[in-house]
């Protein structure tokens, strides 16, 4: 057949949630709202010490209480659950010994919750207190328990990697500046609070649990693990997701003591934590350190860099190795350096685990380099526009490879440079802004899905099945896990453009495992790129059954058929043509029911370098961001406020317009709150912000318009070319910010969130600096 | 309101209210909260729980016109009220200009937060046809939602008064 310019485009066209409708009425079911008639609830009880080796748990007065129905302990599995295959070191519920205060030591199942409730405080514990460490510092020093017996100084991980010459490239700079940056830990706060329901068969030993994962697969591996069930006994549901932002991109302790209670109480339980309990589970971004070095060039030319981080990672390896890895590699990829040294420390501390979180690992390291370059772009009196443009990447004679081995194919960064330069005013205001007022600037990217998956089992990274019956209805059955992303529409426009139909001709059905193919799940922005490759080469392959079907009705050759706007016809004929529903006819015609099948896999040469943890931060594209954020500062409170952000964010290609825009928005928006407002902060283990009116993000009133350009790089190797829209755009936002705030005042700020406390004491040690000096010149 | 009886250890009492346009009794215990009348006794689930308590929104119902936050709100005492949620205001199946906009504009994402927004911004529109921006901000500024960092939301909110102008 010819691809003749289609009538109908459901690719590229801005295009409303096919699953909005449910989500605007009421109507979609979250894991809290399922039905669930006759369901226990079930509860954990949680340690209230930071660090304690566990003497006895004594349940017997608790089993006791009428209407209780079971109780399980750390005894009840003794298999580890995690993220890596070599570093799972997490019970569902503590044995032995507790690392952090929240961490779970035994759950009920009761009748009512006040019954569930009123059995935790039955629960008798015996501990014996161990020394308990709050930084990263603290856990390092010399003489320190241990937190894991087989990791030596608290250390999870040490990354060392080095590419190039350090030291022709440093002896090659005219400048060589470096500054310490200091980032506190924030957490992913989405909307719904964590819940799930398992339903456990003792007749026919099943287990079915309906969770709010943005990884089932993942689950349902850490499920028959934990449970010592085959996976075949399990059926793991994604219901509508309340945001997940990384926090469920791996098995979470109490999906597992919920489904460990089920079978205990031999049939369903509920378990809806308090929002207290979904802090606690966190898994967010880690508390961290970041000491940069960059030498540079009169010109601006980078010629080397240097990158120390340590990270806070909590009490449990969780994806502590992925995110060091990430930190070092996503050095790379961006500017053209011809030598970057990267070290990377993970340490263990007696607070809760920390994990992925949207900009996974890039957003500290990238906050640090994107601040030194504007520093040391002032000092040599150039322009920090100009400066990235002087070191962009793709300079004549780049290959596509990167100095780390992993691959860029495409690279809309100088495009998305020029859009805000432009869209801002750049140019003309930056220097002539208002008192109080300022411009910043800065730039960032990320992966379009991580070209290695966790669990490497040989299969393709991504598998779409698309249905075909009687009715004529294209049914989609992906593992992609919708978390209001909009995966589930890009599929939906992906198969419909590919086979030239109507969007409202295609329904998607995703996430259960009984009935959809398994997928990675939603995480390092994979699901656009990889799963929206394996829909459309499903789509191609239902496409060339369809057009046989239809040449042989029209006793013309495959190659002749025309295909348009939900019309087959012989290509330059007159006739009218055959429609979807009579080419469904035709090709069901002895066979029945259709099923295809697409796949995607990354070629070996895209997952990085050969070097140890090469296959992290590797993948087939990036997506690149800059932007500009316009601020006012109060000079009384030094309160920031956010007055305008232009943002402009290659993504490939936009397959849904509507939602890219979006998810650069929120991805903007969610920077700014971790660059004002958010951190995570504890007292001895408690967390101090365990709720929202604490945990302060930013409402309506503290936030900006945001103006967003989608820039199309057209990625050789993405669907239709498109690459990632949901993370690439936050990490730029921090960075922009702090060098606003030091147009503004001429304060650098090193520690992050930017308070108005920590500004103002820093702004006024300024200002008498700079009054001491004047009176000093008189 | 007086009839009492005494179920499972708390005390029942009769309320009468008008849900969603239709009125309802039903025994109710002095000390349950409005949300969980609504997606435990009604069985309506619409009304999402964001927090442990007044500080995000999600919640958002109307009674008497007015938003009202659900999880620190006594059932009891919407006695003799109108309580609307988000399950009333599609008519018909046919949505309503804010669960159009909301739509159309993407100022859903996750869903969520989308109940207690569309209810927020039904009793702004009802009280101030016409808002503008600030006003917007400031109605809405105690609904968080923490995917679409609230540019489309405002869009949604101002699409749909304007389409109430026309």
């Amino acid at each position: 057949m010819t691809d003749a310019p289609a009538k109908i485009h459901a690719a590229g066209t801005p295009t409303p949630l096919i699953d909005g409708v449910e989500k605007v009425t009421g109507r979609a079911h979250y894991s809290a709202d399922l039905p669930a008639e006759g369901a226990l609830v079930g509860r954990i009880l949680r340690s209230q010490w930071s660090h304690a080796e566990i003497l006895e748990i004594d349940t017997s007065q608790a089993l006791a209480l009428p209407g209780v129905r079971a109780i399980i302990t750390g005894a009840d599995c003794d298999k580890t659950y995690g993220v890596l295959p070599i570093a799972m070191n997490e019970y569902p519920m503590a044995r032995d010994r507790v690392r952090y205060r929240g961490e779970p030591l035994a759950a009920v199942a009761a009748e009512d919750e006040a019954t569930a409730e009123e059995a935790l405080r039955l629960i008798h514990i015996k501990v014996r207190e161990l020394p308990a460490y709050y930084t990263a510092e603290d856990a390092r020093a010399p003489g320190a328990t241990l937190l894991h017996d087989d990791k030596p100084g608290n250390i999870e991980r040490e990354v060392h990697h080095e590419f190039g010459d350090l030291k022709a490239g440093f002896k090659a700079a005219d400048i060589i500046r470096e500054g310490t940056y200091d980032f506190g830990e924030v957490t992913h706060m989405h909307m719904e609070p964590h819940a799930a329901l398992a339903d456990y068969d003792p007749e026919r030993d099943r287990l079915t649990l309906w969770t709010v994962s943005q990884v089932p697969y993942y689950v349902h591996l850490m499920l028959a693990r934990c449970m010592g069930m085959e996976e075949a006994r399990i059926r793991v549901i994604k219901p509508y997701v309340g945001g997940g932002f990384g926090a469920r991109t791996e098995a979470l302790n109490f999906e597992l003591v919920l489904s460990l209670l089920a079978r205990a109480a031999r049939g369903r339980v509920r378990m809806v934590l308090t929002r207290e309990e979904t802090f606690l589970t966190h898994r967010g971004r880690p508390q961290s350190q970041i000491k940069l070095r960059i030498g540079m060039t009169r010109d601006g030319v980078i010629t080397a860099t240097e990158c120390q981080a340590v990270q806070r990672g909590g009490a449990y390896a969780g994806y502590g190795i992925v995110t060091i890895l990430y930190a070092g590699s996503l050095l790379h990829c961006i500017y053209d350096i011809p030598a970057v040294k990267y070290d990377g420390y993970r340490v263990y501390a007696n607070l809760p685990p920390c994990g992925a979180m949207r900009g996974h690992g890039t957003v500290k390291t990238r906050h640090a380099f994107e601040c030194l370059l504007d520093a040391m772009a002032e000092e040599l009196g150039l322009d920090p526009m100009d400066v990235r443009r002087v070191n962009r990447l793709d300079k004549p004679g780049f290959d596509g490879v990167a100095l780390n081995g992993v691959w860029v194919k495409s690279y809309g960064l100088p495009e998305c440079i020029d859009w805000v330069e432009k869209a801002s005013g750049w140019r003309e205001c930056k220097d002539n802004m208002p008192q109080g007022r300022a411009l910043g600037f800065a730039c960032s990217h990320y992966v379009s899905g991580a070209a290695k998956p966790v669990h490497w089992t040989g299969e393709p990274h991504a598998v779409v099945n698309i249905k075909l019956d009687f009715d004529a209805g294209v049914t989609v059955l992906s593992g992609a896990a919708d978390i209001g992303q909009g995966s589930t529409t890009m599929l939906a426009q992906a198969v419909a453009e590919v086979l030239h139909i109507d969007l409202s001709r295609v329904r998607v059905i995703t996430n259960d495992s009984a009935i959809t193919p398994k997928d990675n799940g939603s995480y390092s922005s994979r699901v656009t790129f990889m799963v929206g490759n394996a829909a459309i080469d499903a789509a191609r392959n239902l496409r060339a059954v369809l057009v046989e079907a239809a040449a042989r009705k029209l006793d013309a050759k495959p190659e002749e058929i025309e295909v348009d706007a939900e019309t087959f016809r012989v290509e330059g004929g007159q006739d009218p043509g055959l429609s979807f529903k009579e080419v469904t006819e035709a090709a069901l015609k002895g066979t029945g029911a259709i099923t295809v099948k697409g796949t995607f896999a990354t070629p070996k040469e895209a997952q990085g370098g050969g070097h140890r943890g090469g296959a992290v931060g590797s993948t087939m594209g990036f997506s690149y961001a800059a932007q500009v954020v316009e601020i006012s500062i109060d000079p009384i409170t030094a309160r920031i406020k956010v007055e305008k952000v232009w943002v402009a964010h290659d993504c490939g290609y936009a397959i849904n317009p509507l939602a890219v825009e979006g998810q650069v928005q929120g991805s903007v928006w969610m920077g700014m709150g971790q660059a004002m407002f958010e951190e995570t902060r504890y007292h001895e283990g408690l967390p101090q912000h365990a709720t929202l009116l604490t945990y302060s993000v930013p409402i309506m009133t503290d936030s900006p318009p945001i103006e967003c350009h989608i820039v199309e790089s057209i990625d050789p190797n993405g669907p239709f070319g498109a690459k990632e829209a949901g993370e690439g755009s936050l990490t730029s936002f921090l960075p922009a910010l702090a060098n606003a705030v030091y147009n503004a005042t001429g304060v650098r700020m090193t520690e992050l969130p930017i308070t108005p406390d920590r500004l103002l004491e820093a702004w006024t040690k300024k200002r008498a600096e700079r009054a001491r000096a004047q009176k000093g010149a008189a | 309101m007086t009839n009492t009886m005494m179920t499972g250890g708390a005390t029942k009492k009769l309320l009468q209210l008008t849900l969603n346009g239709k009125p309802r009794t039903d025994a109710v215990a002095d000390n349950m909260l409005l949300i969980d009348y609504l997606r435990e006794e009604v069985g309506i689930i619409g009304t999402k729980q964001g927090c442990d308590g007044g500080e995000c929104g999600a919640c958002t119902v109307l009674i008497d016109d007015t938003p009202h936050l659900a999880c620190i709100t006594l059932a009891a005492s919407c006695a003799g009220k109108r309580v609307e949620t988000i399950e009333a205001l599609a008519d018909q199946g046919r949505l309503s200009r804010l669960q159009r906009a909301f739509h159309e504009k993407l100022g859903t994402q996750c869903g969520y937060c989308t109940p207690g927004f569309v209810m927020a911004a039904e009793g702004l529109l009802r009280k101030n046809p016409h808002p503008d921006e600030t006003q917007i901000r400031e109605e809405l500024s105690g609904n968080i939602c923490r995917c679409t960092g609230y540019v489309k939301i405002i869009e949604s909110v101002q699409a749909a008064a304007e389409e109430s102008a026309s």
